[in-house]
């Protein structure tokens, strides 16, 4: 069986790329997708404590997060879509004009 | 020794996917690295036993999740100063952060108790009959409830988006209005 200290490096590098990911790229749908990543990061860790554990109820958070991950993503993909039917772009630059 | 191999080249394609979306400049591309991501980490997940949660991520994550992000990219393929310049002037800031977070949760891991690997019987706990059962029998309550929470989300957020279109069209006509 692998290392899980290996499985945690790797979930924590994926976390880490993914929140300067979000921090560096300039396109609005690259960044939700880095969100993503970001969430699949936490997710591995979720995933390996839960079979140290062995415990069910960890495997049905993990389930609650991807139905919350599709929820997430099915109201933002939206609301990105009439951001830019306003300001035709998706450059986050574009919208510093953003009240609230 | 052989599942530690393929542990560790599900591993590196997962970490080599994250790399991949910082380079490549088109959004359907880096959304292509992200499901190879994805792919790789349902991978991992079926080899340390976890068979639903390997299932759930190929079936919600790449199966909903990324297919919707298709259709918006498609949607949007908007070539403006996002699809020029790839970087943000955040970038040396964010190379820094890179360094500093991923060398302090490295650290964290390298200095702190050798974790035991994981117990054997999880292949027989987390297959599909037994999840189901004890998501049936326990957790049903659980996941109702957070269901019916983003529902209620869901609905408001439509709620607001209609309101800002119907103010967008109003503003649209009163202006064509004002121009003829």
């Amino acid at each position: 069986m692998a290392d899980t200290t290996f499985l945690l490096a790797v979930s924590g590098l994926l976390f880490t790329l993914g929140l300067v990911g979000v921090i560096v790229r300039r396109n609005l749908l690259v960044i939700l997708m880095f969100l993503e990543l970001m969430l699949n990061g936490v997710i591995l860790s979720l995933a390996v404590f839960t079979q140290m554990v062995g415990a069910e109820a960890g495997a049905v958070l993990v389930f609650l997060v991807f139905v919350v991950a599709a929820a997430e993503i099915a109201i933002a993909v939206p609301i990105l879509l009439l951001l830019v039917r306003a300001g035709h772009s998706l450059d986050p630059g574009a919208y510093g004009g953003l009240k609230g | 020794m052989i599942e530690t191999f393929f542990m560790s080249v599900f591993a590196l394609g997962a970490v080599l996917g994250a790399v991949a979306m910082f380079f490549l400049r088109h959004p359907m591309r880096v959304a292509l690295a992200l499901i190879g991501t994805m792919l790789s980490l349902a991978a991992i997940y079926a080899q340390l036993g976890l068979h639903v949660i390997a299932i759930f991520q190929v079936l919600v994550y790449v199966g909903a999740v990324m297919v919707f992000m298709v259709y918006a990219i498609m949607l949007l393929d908007t070539r403006d100063r996002s699809f020029t310049e790839r970087f943000s002037p955040l970038l040396v800031a964010g190379a820094i952060g890179l360094v500093l977070l991923g060398g302090v949760l490295l650290s964290g891991l390298l200095r702190g108790e050798p974790i035991s690997a994981a117990s054997a019987s999880a292949g027989e706990l987390f297959s599909i009959g037994p999840f189901a059962r004890a998501f049936m029998d326990r957790f049903w309550l659980y996941f109702a409830l957070a269901a019916v929470l983003l529902l209620v989300a869901e609905i408001a957020a439509s709620a607001v988006l209609e309101i800002r279109r119907r103010s967008y069209a109003q503003a649209a006509t009163e202006a064509k209005r004002d121009h003829g």
